[in-house]
């Protein structure tokens, strides 16, 4: 065998260890989803058995009576999530328009880096900064005039009644919102650049302001990106752990008002997992982390259809 | 018909900066109305640059600045108080690329007439079959008006475009180079196109292709390193230039 031959074959050999290695890496991640979802079903079994499909329906969390229901964590949940997302996308918005579009140019790449940093704060921080900063605040001074003003309100007013106590569904939310900003606005950021000028400057050349442009040319063409950023936020609204934990009043109940509080399906977990202490109560919690799986997966298969589906019907709508 | 020659844009003393590059020097330019002036010259002499100084593009981005004088039907529109979307209704673009905005051929139409007219949708059906009709791409399309304007081939997505422009009655029609992506089919669909729009319009068209200018100009403007070598009668330019680099470049010895 001369040298040259050799050398092939050691590059050969070279070249199916690598393909061998990064295909076990990729079955790893599959492994690894299916031991997750394994493990939670194994160890949920006993409250599957137990309360059945019905659990999910059912506002009752006793470990006295070992009497245990999640739609209480599930609606705290899905609320919060819902009610961050409509206070994030508006803004994360209008943030991501002025950074691509408006702003001086000194002021884009300053800025820019405040949102990035925003995302790295870790959520404890935010937490902390909920309890012991805003909350305190927000009930001394917001919520007593919220609660005057619009508390009487016809039709809104029922919203924004309840005790003041700083801590609860609202403010949940809003520390949610701030969290999720920066991924969405970094993320719309992203997809307003990639919008070809000369696409921009056909709608300017016809006279278009910078706000048709945007809201007509501009999102149309990045709407997949858009909804792919929100899908994020709320990835991450969903799943958020610590700082929810601080402001929510951890109280299971199903909320009356927006300053009511409440609890989700990640803050019960995170409060009750130390202290469970009968089986059934493990068994209920770990169901609950199954719950969540399940709804952020159902979030993200939902998202994609919804491509899909943008996709498929393009233009064809006046 | 030389007593109806008056000029729609007369350009003054127009100096053109990029920050601290010079890009026009000193052009001084009369574009006739109901006219095709085509402007020719090398890669980067300019010929786009002043062709967006005509609707005044160039405002949308940071460190470019024109200086001197555009006017258009008599008015500076360099100067500070011209509303810019207004100058945009009256001067329309067509550029390098196709750029069908992401809806349906009847919304990019529609699109441009809704900023600045109100009207029904009967009226709408009218402006949007007349104006595609104007771009001689009504009979590809009558049938598929709520598809996606993304779905047409290149060249009638060039000449969607084109009606797009057209659909806002513009006065002044601004080319940049709007071949340049297509076929030859496509291509002689567009020049034959400049042909019928200039009995309503001044159209000013930039073009690599030397060909193409003689065939669809009534003037043409030889430009250099920023600066207006030559202006003259398309035929004369192309005959009897009076310029050595003029002649040079349009016989092909450069460029």
């Amino acid at each position: 065998m001369t040298a040259q031959e050799l050398r092939l074959k050691q590059q050969h050999r070279q070249d199916a260890a690598f393909r061998g290695a990064t295909r076990l890496f990729a079955i790893l991640v599959l492994a690894l989803l299916a031991a997750i979802i394994g493990s939670l079903v194994y160890g949920a079994w006993p409250a599957i058995t137990t309360y059945g499909l019905p659990f999910i329906t059912t506002v009752e969390w006793n470990p006295v009576t070992s009497a245990y229901g999640g739609w209480d964590s599930i609606y705290g949940t899905l609320l919060t999530s819902f009610i961050a997302l409509l206070i994030a996308v508006p803004v994360s918005f209008g943030i991501a328009v002025f950074l691509t579009e408006l702003s001086p140019l000194w002021l884009r790449r300053p800025l820019g880096i405040a949102i990035e940093l925003l995302a790295g704060v870790p959520s404890i921080i935010f937490g902390m900064w909920g309890l012991f900063v805003f909350a305190p605040w927000f009930a001394d001074n917001i919520q007593p005039w919220l609660m005057d003003h619009v508390g009487t309100l016809p039709y809104i007013g029922w919203l924004f009644q309840g005790a003041p106590m700083g801590i609860g569904l609202f403010t949940a939310s809003l520390i949610l919102s701030v969290m999720v900003i920066p991924y969405i606005t970094s993320v719309m950021r992203d997809v307003f650049e990639v919008t070809p000028p000369m696409l921009k400057e056909s709608a300017y050349g016809l006279g278009a302001t910078t706000w048709e442009v945007v809201w007509n040319v501009v999102i149309p063409y990045t709407k997949n990106g858009i909804i792919g950023g929100i899908m994020l936020g709320l990835g991450r609204a969903l799943g958020e752990t610590m700082a929810v934990t601080f402001v929510i009043g951890n109280a299971h109940r199903i909320p009356e008002t927006l300053f009511d509080p409440t609890t989700s399906i990640a803050a019960t977990l995170a409060n009750e997992f130390a202290e469970a202490a009968s089986e059934i109560h493990i068994a209920s919690l770990i169901y609950l982390g199954l719950l969540l799986f399940l709804i952020t997966f159902v979030v993200l298969v939902a998202s994609k259809l919804m491509l899909m589906r943008l996709q498929r019907n393009e233009g064809a709508h006046s | 018909m030389t007593t109806e020659l008056k000029p729609k844009i007369a350009v003054k003393n127009l100096n053109f900066y990029y920050g601290n590059f010079h890009a026009l020097k000193n052009i001084n330019l009369d574009i006739l109305e109901g006219h095709v002036t085509a402007f020719i010259g090398p890669s980067g002499c300019g010929k786009s640059t002043l062709l967006r100084t005509f609707n005044r593009m160039y405002d949308l981005y940071p460190k470019l600045r024109a200086e001197g004088e555009i006017n258009l039907n008599g008015q500076n529109i360099l100067g500070s108080g011209v509303d810019l979307n207004m100058l945009r209704a009256k001067v329309g673009m067509v550029f390098q690329k196709p750029t069908p905005f992401p809806m349906s051929i009847y919304d990019n139409i529609a699109f441009g007439v809704k900023l600045y007219e109100s009207m029904s949708k009967s009226e709408m059906d009218d402006r949007v079959e007349w104006s595609l009709k104007k771009a001689a791409l009504w009979n590809e399309v009558k049938d598929k008006l709520r598809q996606s304007g993304l779905g047409l081939s290149g060249g009638q997505q060039q000449r969607l475009c084109i009606a797009r422009a057209v659909a806002v009655k513009p006065e002044v029609l601004l080319l940049d180079e709007p071949t340049s992506a297509l076929d030859p089919i496509s291509t002689a669909h567009v020049e034959e196109l400049v042909h019928e729009l200039k009995k309503d319009y001044t159209i000013a068209i930039v073009t690599h292709n030397m060909q193409q200018a003689a065939r669809v100009s009534d003037y043409t403007a030889y430009m250099y390193l920023g600066e207006l070598v030559e202006v003259g009668e398309t035929d004369a330019i192309f005959t009897t230039p009076q310029q050595k680099a003029t002649e040079d470049y349009i016989t092909g010895k450069f460029g």
